[in-house]
């Protein structure tokens, strides 16, 4: 099939291709309109989702909106699918397909068998017939665990990424951002730094500052120095304590191209951090970031919608089986999410989305001082996202990070929503707050007044020590 | 355990980051004045992003040097945020309206980028330094861009015909630091540069990098590019100035 049409009324909507139906079928993004493939007018956008409501889940076996002979990531995704995991679901349309996400049938481990059936083309077509509720709704029975130190992701559970980045790499500094936040509990996902500088040295001696942290005070967890994967690879191969393999991708290979990437050198990574054995209670090493507009941002966008390729990016990430992925929705940019509409929508799509590929999805909740969002949008997707049961979200001190001159969650708000959801840190990690009296027998924070010598000794902790 | 540590415990941590560490909690949530101080960062750096560059004021300052004023294709302010295309290039009437190229060694733009606060505030110190430095070449005139990214610079250089353009331009704000200059030098500027082709200076501001140390960087860049006839990855900046905090954001 190459024509997709519709009569609606008088209007005869006609698209020449299925990612031109996708592209205008998606709500509103600047970036789509920057690519110059948004839907011209709402009423096209509607007619596009009735089009896509009709076609069947097989076309996107068949019609890839990438094409398979010029794009790796492509090939992944046709030549991994699992026929059986699809049997389900492989008569439906994408609107059918709706109807039975949304359906008591599809519990959750009717899902995860699901999972490595579906490809992201499928996925990302669902969800732009769905609306935030049920985006939300479908997300919250799913249900992706993933393992190192600590153990994340499961029912009940909450987890965060502490942040402690520093514009010189000062280990004072991020001593300082890192022992605050674990006095709030934070860190449980991963302790990581963006640092500041690519330099071989600086992020070692970044590695072994938290890697000595953790040893001191004995802390399940896990530490991350958010470098190229190049650059992990010559930490690990100069014995540095690294525990996680950290690296940026998107949805296609031109975009991971622009990254400095290609699914081989990511697969060269994964083994070099699968090599260490540094894991004590699972094997997930990656922690992979990803963002909505990063292809177009690189040119390599094909005409594809910048969600579609963003749900194409979970497709990469799900073959390195990542403890930790997430979203960065908001830090991009207004050009490719211009408000906090845009911004709220991004990030329910991005982890309904890749909850459904079976991805350990986390989102950095945050915004930049050019886009038309503030503290008050993020407070709403946070709590929508702890609905939607994500698995962590980012938290740096205040809300602002110093460094990359954007604002995430603040420390305070991960035990806010921890607390009026119920939903206490990863076991491993709220085990050692409760042994080192941070916090008491029901999980709340101790009083600065109630802290206790062991916690004590975490405050006087000096980096240079 | 001292007092001191129990009132602040963080106190030994403020003289090496910024960041917004021992907040103390008001229950769960983050204090009065802690709430009231991010929103004070907050809206300064709105304000920076959504204020507007007095041009013509500056322009009357300028004078006597010869000034251009050049608008891009990105007709308001939302426009420019959602469309970087746009910002990126000059309106199609005033380049018609322009003279041919007479020619030049340098040509400077000052562009409002993400800050209006920064032009307001280090353009023109940061402009007169370097002007100081650079005597001896041929200068062209100082070209005002409104709505204006950090490629705009090469076609408005082009337009004058300079060897060589250097765009001071406001650089996206943070909560600390909402009134950042950033620098930007480009060796035969034409469009569709790659942004791998140019050399970049950023972080001026007071508590960053001074307007005299950012135009020793310009003018030791500018003869650089000159007698090498390349700027970016190819040309490193071989001037010693302390480490500068932060990385670029005006793109």
């Amino acid at each position: 099939m190459t024509g997709y049409s519709i009569n609606l009324g008088r209007e005869h909507h006609v698209f020449a291709d299925l990612k031109a139906v996708m592209a205008a079928a998606t709500p509103e993004k600047s970036g789509d309109r920057l690519a110059g493939i948004a839907a011209e007018t709402n009423e096209r956008r509607v007619a596009a989702r009735y089009v896509l409501a009709d076609v069947p889940l097989k076309t996107f076996l068949e019609e890839p909106l990438v094409p398979y002979e010029i794009d790796e990531v492509t090939r992944l995704i046709i030549d991994t699918h699992d026929a059986a995991a699809f049997a389900p679901v492989s008569h439906m349309t994408v609107g059918q397909f709706r109807d039975f996400l949304l359906s008591h049938d599809a519990d959750t481990s009717t899902l995860s068998a699901l999972a490595p059936g579906l490809t992201p083309e499928m996925v990302a077509a669902v969800s732009k017939i769905m609306r935030n509720h049920d985006l939300i709704a479908v997300a919250a029975k799913t249900r992706v665990v993933t393992a190192f130190r600590t153990t994340i992701g499961l029912p009940g559970r909450l987890s965060s990424r502490l942040q402690p980045n520093h514009p010189t790499d000062d280990p004072e500094g991020i001593a300082g951002s890192t022992l605050d936040g674990l006095l709030y509990g934070i860190g449980d996902a991963v302790i990581g730094i963006n640092p500041a500088s690519d330099n071989l040295d600086t992020c070692v001696k970044l590695m072994v500052l938290l890697d000595r942290l953790r040893q001191r005070f004995d802390i399940p967890m896990q530490s991350c120095v958010l470098t190229h994967v190049t650059t992990s690879i010559k930490a690990i191969e100069k014995g540095a304590p690294l525990d996680l393999v950290f690296q940026s991708i998107a949805g296609t290979e031109a975009a991971n191209r622009g990254f400095g990437v290609d699914l081989k050198l990511l697969n060269e990574g994964r083994e070099a951090g699968l090599s260490l054995k540094r894991g004590t209670v699972g094997d997930n090493v990656m922690y992979l970031e990803t963002g909505q507009g990063s292809a177009l941002s690189a040119d390599a966008h094909h005409g594809v919608d910048e969600q579609t390729l963003e749900a194409r990016a979970y497709g990469v990430a799900r073959s390195l089986k990542p403890l930790l992925l997430n979203t960065v929705v908001g830090f991009i940019g207004p050009e490719y999410l211009y408000d906090a509409k845009q911004i709220i929508r991004a990030g329910l799509e991005d982890h309904f989305c890749g909850k459904l590929l079976g991805v350990p999805m986390g989102v950095d909740v945050c915004y930049t001082n050019h886009a038309e969002a503030d503290q008050d949008d993020m407070d709403s997707l946070m709590f929508l996202l702890a609905m939607a049961g994500v698995n962590f979200l980012i938290a740096v001190p205040g809300a602002d990070d110093v460094m990359l001159n954007y604002q995430s969650l603040s420390y305070h708000d991960i035990v806010s929503l921890r607390g009026i959801t119920g939903r206490p840190p990863a076991p491993e990690f709220d085990g050692w707050l409760r042994r080192m009296g941070l916090t008491d027998t029901h999980g709340q924070l101790a009083t600065p007044g109630q802290i206790g010598a062991k916690a004590r000794a975490l405050l006087d902790y000096r980096a240079s020590a | 355990m001292t007092d001191a540590i129990d009132l602040d415990p963080f106190a030994r941590f403020r003289k090496v980051t910024r960041a917004r560490i021992g907040l103390r909690r008001a229950g769960d949530a983050l204090p009065t004045r802690a709430v009231l101080d991010f929103q004070l960062a907050h809206a300064r750096a709105r304000d920076a992003v959504h204020g507007h560059v007095d041009f013509a004021g500056l322009a009357a300052r300028l004078q006597p040097l010869p000034v251009l004023r050049l608008a891009s294709r990105a007709r308001d302010r939302s426009t420019y945020l959602a469309r970087p295309d746009l910002g990126r290039r000059v309106a199609e009437a005033d380049l018609a309206a322009l003279p041919p190229p007479s020619g030049c060694d340098v040509a400077f733009v000052i562009a409002d980028g993400l800050s209006a606060a920064a032009i307001e505030r280090q353009a023109e110190p940061v402009l007169r330094a370097a002007l100081r430095r650079l005597g001896d070449l041929v200068i062209g005139p100082v070209i005002l861009g409104e709505q204006a990214r950090v490629a705009f610079g090469d076609e408005a250089g082009a337009a004058v015909g300079a060897r060589v353009v250097v765009v001071l331009i406001g650089e996206r704000p943070g909560l600390s630091v909402p009134d950042s200059l950033g620098v930007y030098i480009t060796y035969d500027p034409r469009v569709g540069r790659r942004d791998s082709e140019r050399n970049c200076i950023s972080n001026c501001h007071a508590d960053g990098l001074s307007a005299e140390a950012a135009a020793d960087k310009i003018a030791w860049l500018v003869r650089a590019a000159l007698e090498r006839g390349l700027t970016g990855v190819e040309l490193k900046d071989e001037t010693t100035t302390a480490p500068v905090l932060a990385a670029p954001a005006s793109e």
